[in-house]
């Protein structure tokens, strides 16, 4: 455990000194932009259009970091070699990986935290004052992290086996095509050979569904999300992430190094 | 026989290249080797010849296509055993948004000290490899040569039985070549396993108790560098001084001149039967001494036969 804090800790650190943190400006500007421009033209919606921007702009600035730093955890590490002098302490390689998860994790938290206050104080200008379905934000902010987890143990294990560039495309595609999971296990079509369809759906069943995490729509119009439909979504991210993490550690354990 | 510090036994890795890497390229073969406890060990080479592979292979950064290796007498895969061990990386890059001290405390940190331990052997490994004046710095902002004591620093900071250099006086000055030099001999005062690849051979003949010479992924011979050259020894000198001249004494015909002087190489063999016939003309025999080859000599006739022996093969194969 100790190591794998070491590891996590050191990766946390990095991000904030390499100020990828930065993009909270971004996000305040964004949400006082929209505050101001909701409140002069919308009628009785400035909430929904403040609250549905405010998720899509914390989930899309999450997205990008834990593609781009999730394919950089590892491959970074072993271009620029600050890797062999670590692994050659008493650090197992698996340890090493579970510490970058974790950091990288750790820091889309505090990102994510951070922007969920802004979107807050955004909808406090707007409207006065906060009501208890505003509570079921947190609930969709919780789901965007459980996503974001997931995309960086994927984005994880290409970069332990393919480019930078591979694993950005391959992460990004598995993303873009997990949005869609749900979707590909009820396709229908007569034209459609049955063999290709039980393909599609095995292929539905592996892929990670990102739909498990997206209650944006629901959220934005003020409904309640069931505590079981969130314990669910956290035992399947928990699950996924497991698996993908062990074909991570395998693929990285034997990997020589440059 | 006592328990080697590092032990290696028929250790070989083939690298794939090629499309579909069907090829491999011999990076190292059937090595072979021992270091023994408190010895300073030096790996010398021409570039491509597989010390550095074999220092990753040690250092599990690259796994093995054949072979094993040991420290300590456990097995190289043991994380635990690492420990035990201090390793500088060629050409060492760390953290560059770590300053100097940052970078110490995280690789302490692997070792378990307490912080008040960590806080100390930091300073004292920082003073003693001259950077405590720049420990607030961040590495982005270090040169090769303070990177190269950072490095040096992070390998020794845990007190580790056998410390593993590669090329440890790379991007040195002169000053920062003699402190990485008195950091070795320290170590083996104290006891330490010291294994370093370097290409600079007087830093070989001056500090390692042996040498292992490395050339295209073959170890070509091993031994204390004085034993290593008399196995080459090329015969012996003879100095003298000669006032008559003696036109009837054969060896002046061969014999270099300084005025009465003379210095003249005989066999080894034709010694003695050398030394009746100056003894005979009313020569002075000033010195006799034998003549070796330096380790850069013997180092160049190996890598020259090597290169002979890839052409020949080559020809041979076309």
């Amino acid at each position: 455990m100790r190591n794998i804090r070491v590891v996590a800790a050191n990766t946390f650190r990095e991000a904030v000194r390499d100020r990828v943190l930065y993009n909270l400006v971004f996000f305040a500007l964004l949400m006082m932009a929209a505050a101001i421009l909701v409140g002069q033209i919308s009628i009785d919606i400035e909430q929904q259009v403040i609250i549905s921007l405010g998720l899509s702009a914390i989930s899309l600035i999450g997205i990008l970091i834990a593609v781009f730093l999730g394919v950089a955890l590892v491959s970074k590490e072993m271009d620029k070699r600050t890797l062999y002098a670590l692994l050659a302490k008493p650090v197992k390689r698996w340890e090493f990986l579970l510490g970058k998860f974790f950091g990288l994790v750790l820091t889309l938290a505090v990102n994510t935290v951070a922007m969920a206050a802004g979107l807050y104080a955004a909808l406090l200008t707007v409207k006065h004052p906060l009501e208890r379905e505003d509570a079921y934000i947190l609930v969709a902010v919780y789901l965007i992290l459980l996503k974001l987890a997931v995309i960086v143990a994927l984005a994880l294990l290409f970069s332990c086996f393919t480019t930078p560039f591979l694993a950005i495309l391959f992460t990004a595609g598995l993303y873009g095509a997990g949005l869609f999971a749900t979707d590909l296990r009820t396709v229908r079509g007569v034209n459609i050979d049955p063999s290709s369809l039980r393909l599609v759906r095995g292929v539905s069943y592996v892929i990670p569904n990102f739909q498990n995490f997206d209650v944006m729509g629901a959220v934005v119009h003020g409904h309640g999300i069931p505590g079981s439909f969130v314990l669910q979504a956290t035992l399947y991210a928990a699950l996924y992430i497991a698996i993908v993490l062990t074909g991570a550690a395998v693929v990285f354990s034997r990997r020589n190094l440059k | 026989m006592a328990q080697a510090a590092i032990e290696t036994e028929n250790l070989s890795k083939n690298y794939p290249y090629g499309f579909l890497n069907l090829k491999k390229r011999k990076s190292l073969e059937d090595l072979t080797m021992r270091v023994e406890e408190g010895e300073v060990f030096g790996f010398l080479g021409p570039n491509g010849a597989g010390k550095s592979t074999t220092i990753k292979l040690l250092m599990r950064l690259i796994f093995p296509t054949a072979g094993t290796a040991r420290i300590l007498g456990k097995s190289i895969e043991e994380v635990s055993m690492h420990a035990s061990i201090g390793y500088l990386p060629e050409q060492p890059y760390f953290y560059d948004y770590l300053t100097a001290y940052e970078v110490l405390d995280y690789f302490a940190r692997f070792h378990g000290l307490t912080t008040s331990d960590r806080r100390t052997r930091i300073q004292t490994m920082l003073q003693k490899v001259g950077l405590e004046g720049a420990k607030k710095i961040q590495l982005r902002k270090y040169s090769k040569g303070m990177l190269q004591r950072v490095g040096l620093a992070q390998a020794i900071l845990h007190d580790p039985q056998v410390v593993v250099l590669d090329e440890p006086m790379s991007g040195l000055d002169p000053l920062g070549r003699r402190e990485v030099r008195d950091i070795i001999l320290g170590l083996k005062r104290e006891g330490r396993t010291v294994l370093f690849s370097t290409h600079v051979l007087s830093d070989a003949e001056s500090m390692c108790d042996r040498v292992g010479i490395l050339v295209g992924g073959k170890l070509r011979g091993t031994g204390a560098p004085g034993e290593l050259m008399d196995i080459q020894a090329q015969g012996m000198e003879i100095q003298f001084e000669l006032s008559a001249e003696n036109k009837n004494l054969a060896l002046l015909a061969r014999a270099v001149r300084a005025g009465d002087n003379y210095r003249v190489q005989v066999p080894e063999p034709e010694l003695y039967k050398a030394l009746d016939e100056l003894k005979a003309a009313g020569a002075r025999i000033h010195s006799v001494t034998q003549i070796k080859p330096t380790l850069e000599e013997y180092f160049m006739n190996l890598v020259a036969a090597d290169r002979a022996q890839a052409s020949a093969v080559e020809v041979n194969g076309r």
